[in-house]
């Protein structure tokens, strides 16, 4: 049993960082109307641009993750600026071949800049406290309140802000949300700079929770992509149900199968999911074509 | 290097660039005609390759198999495991948005992949499968066996071309691309589009399984790190973008080119300080990268481009009615 709520707290750590992954990743492909399959690498450079400001300048690794967060939304609205917006009008699957070089760019220079070595925020072993037989890190609890606080300010930025608004208009309608008269390339722009800047959070999370490599990103972004299609695509909340689904699933799945199969388990809950509910678990994505 | 080098780096330039010709012509059935995105591409490379391997090597205790068959069986045994893999992916992607296909084709990818890994009663796990059978090398000997693979190659890539050439250009092959313009008019006019999506998705993963069991026969070795999905499915898209999607001869040029300037940037690269070197491999990613972006916003129909027309006699009777005019 203790061993239960033992995977169900590193599910919830999982989770929490898929879910500001996730977030991301939903608002640009409900809003720009593609898959970005550069979200997981600018996840990963968020994670080592944090690394950056912490030893390069010797700031806190607090200030380090808000620099890191500002340096990846200007870096993807640039990146948005020279690559996708010339390719708009080119159909949603350009772009997505576009996000697949724009990525392995990405994740190569990482390569080159920080070698491939797995590198640390901070030397040496935390010893996890004990709480009713339950072995809880002091990093856990950071991830857990960094990641709550972070999906109550995009909560309250979606909800309450003229762009939250138009930005959750144009992933349900784009028609309707530009007859309106909302300005469509400030919200890309917003999108872009509020996506990214999730994700960096969330490569800065995973990196404080295990470590940071170039392939951090990339293998968290099935996950991420099963918790966008579970929780409906471009619907922020859905992606937040969605991703600690997938968290605790997979942390849990352990219990039966080899801890290497974790990424597996999501992709299998999402192909179940698109036979029987191709819309996501509330039937709000627009998946069903034919 | 002396002629003789020179000689037999050709015939192993030429005999890889095929191998992954071949490969984008399997591409060049799914998107260049139908429109089916597939970046799964590693994974039925990967199966072609693991299938022809067990089947073709001798007995061993270090994974399934091996059987010990003759060549050819493998090389067909290996588009038809990768084609059986299409279908069992395609049934229930189809009838969803194109890029769901993209999404479930990397996760059969990666699941491949992580199969490969960890089940090393299957296929060696991560120290791979050795020992691999390269064709006629008893009988020939070792430089005489590589002209032979060559030609082989070159071959089977010829007779690929020929076939998808006439079927494309079939009746069916219509059907194919009146789908990847507008599925709802083709729906429209009584054709069963999930099921022509369904055939090209499984005939393009088939030829992908051919060149995996190329492949391994040719290297004589692989493990899941030769399969890794970014590398070998993103190389295989660029070739196509680069060489111009929807076009057979594209496909192949795509190939020869791209193959062609990843080898010449390990040369550019071998130059670098030795410091640098052993991150070079990265560097030439970013250099494909950054033509996949190129290509992309300057050139998007590639250097060949598809051909306008659809049909010789029709284009024929345009011809001769201009000129009767």
């Amino acid at each position: 049993m203790i061993e239960v709520a033992q995977l169900c707290l590193y599910g919830l750590v999982l989770g929490s960082i898929i879910v500001l992954g996730a977030i991301g990743l939903t608002l640009t492909y409900g809003i720009l109307n593609f898959a970005n399959f550069a979200h997981g690498d600018m996840m990963t450079l968020g994670a080592y641009l944090a690394l950056f400001f912490r030893f390069g300048f010797g700031w806190p690794l607090g200030v380090s993750l808000v620099a890191a967060m500002i340096a990846g939304a200007v870096l993807a609205v640039l990146i948005d600026r020279a690559v996708y917006r010339p390719l708009r009008n080119r159909g949603s699957v350009t772009l997505l071949i576009a996000s697949i070089g724009v990525a392995l760019i990405i994740r190569n220079l990482i390569r080159v800049a920080w070698g491939p070595d797995n590198q640390y925020y901070r030397q040496g072993i935390q010893f996890p406290i004990r709480w009713h037989g339950l072995r809880i890190k002091p990093d856990h609890l950071w991830i857990l309140g960094a990641a709550f606080a972070l999906v109550l300010l995009v909560h309250l930025f979606l909800r309450y802000t003229r762009i939250g608004k138009a930005m959750r208009a144009m992933a349900d309608n784009r028609e309707l949300a530009m007859v309106t008269g909302i300005d469509t390339e400030r919200v890309v722009r917003w999108t872009w700079a509020i996506g990214t800047a999730l994700s960096v959070a969330a490569g800065f999370l995973l990196g404080l929770d295990t470590q940071l490599f170039p392939d951090m990103g990339w293998n968290l972004l099935l996950p991420i992509f099963s918790a966008v299609i579970l929780g409906g695509i471009g619907s922020p909340y859905g992606a937040m149900a969605g991703g600690l689904i997938i968290g605790l699933t997979q942390e849990l799945s352990t219990l039966f199968l080899s801890t290497a199969y974790k990424p597996v388990v999501a992709f299998v809950i999402m192909i179940f999911l698109l036979l029987i509910r191709p819309g996501g678990i509330f039937q709000t994505g627009g998946a069903v074509k034919l | 290097m002396s002629a003789e080098g020179i000689l037999s780096y050709l015939v192993f330039f030429f005999t890889m660039a095929g191998i992954y010709a071949t490969l984008c012509l399997g591409l060049n059935v799914q998107w260049g005609y139908t429109g089916l995105f597939n970046i799964g591409i590693a994974g039925f490379f990967a199966i072609g390759a693991y299938t022809s391997a067990i089947l073709t090597t001798p007995s061993s205790p270090l994974h399934l198999g091996g059987f010990g068959l003759p060549f050819a069986v493998g090389f067909l045994a290996a588009g038809v495991v990768s084609g059986l893999l299409a279908l069992l992916i395609g049934i229930p992607t189809l009838r969803l948005r194109e890029d769901y296909l993209a999404i479930a084709t990397i996760g059969i990818a990666e699941t491949i992949r992580y199969v490969l890994l960890n089940e090393q009663w299957l296929a060696g796990g991560i120290r791979g499968l050795a020992g691999i059978p390269f064709p006629l090398r008893s009988v020939l000997g070792p430089r005489l066996a590589n002209y032979f693979y060559l030609a082989l190659v070159l071959g089977i890539l010829a007779l690929l071309y020929i076939a998808l050439e006439r079927g494309l250009r079939s009746p069916w092959g219509r059907v194919l691309k009146a789908i990847r313009e507008d599925e709802h008019v083709a729906s429209a006019s009584g054709k069963d589009v999930f099921r022509f999506r369904l055939e090209a998705l499984v005939l393009g993963s088939t030829v992908m399984g051919f060149a995996g069991s190329l492949y391994a026969h040719f290297v004589g070795f692989i493990s899941p790190a030769a399969f890794h999905p970014m590398l070998t499915t993103f190389i295989v898209w660029v070739m196509l973008i680069v060489g111009g999607s929807g076009n057979n001869k594209g496909a192949i040029a795509g190939g020869y080119i791209v193959w062609a300037i990843w080898t010449l940037t390990e040369f550019v690269t071998d130059f670098l300080p030795s410091a640098v070197a052993t991150r070079s491999a990265s560097l030439r990613v970013v250099l494909i990268g950054l033509l996949l972006i190129v290509m992309l916003l300057y050139r998007p129909r590639g250097f060949f481009g598809e051909e306008r027309h659809v049909s010789r006699a029709l284009a024929r009777r345009a011809q001769s009615g201009k000129a009767e005019l």
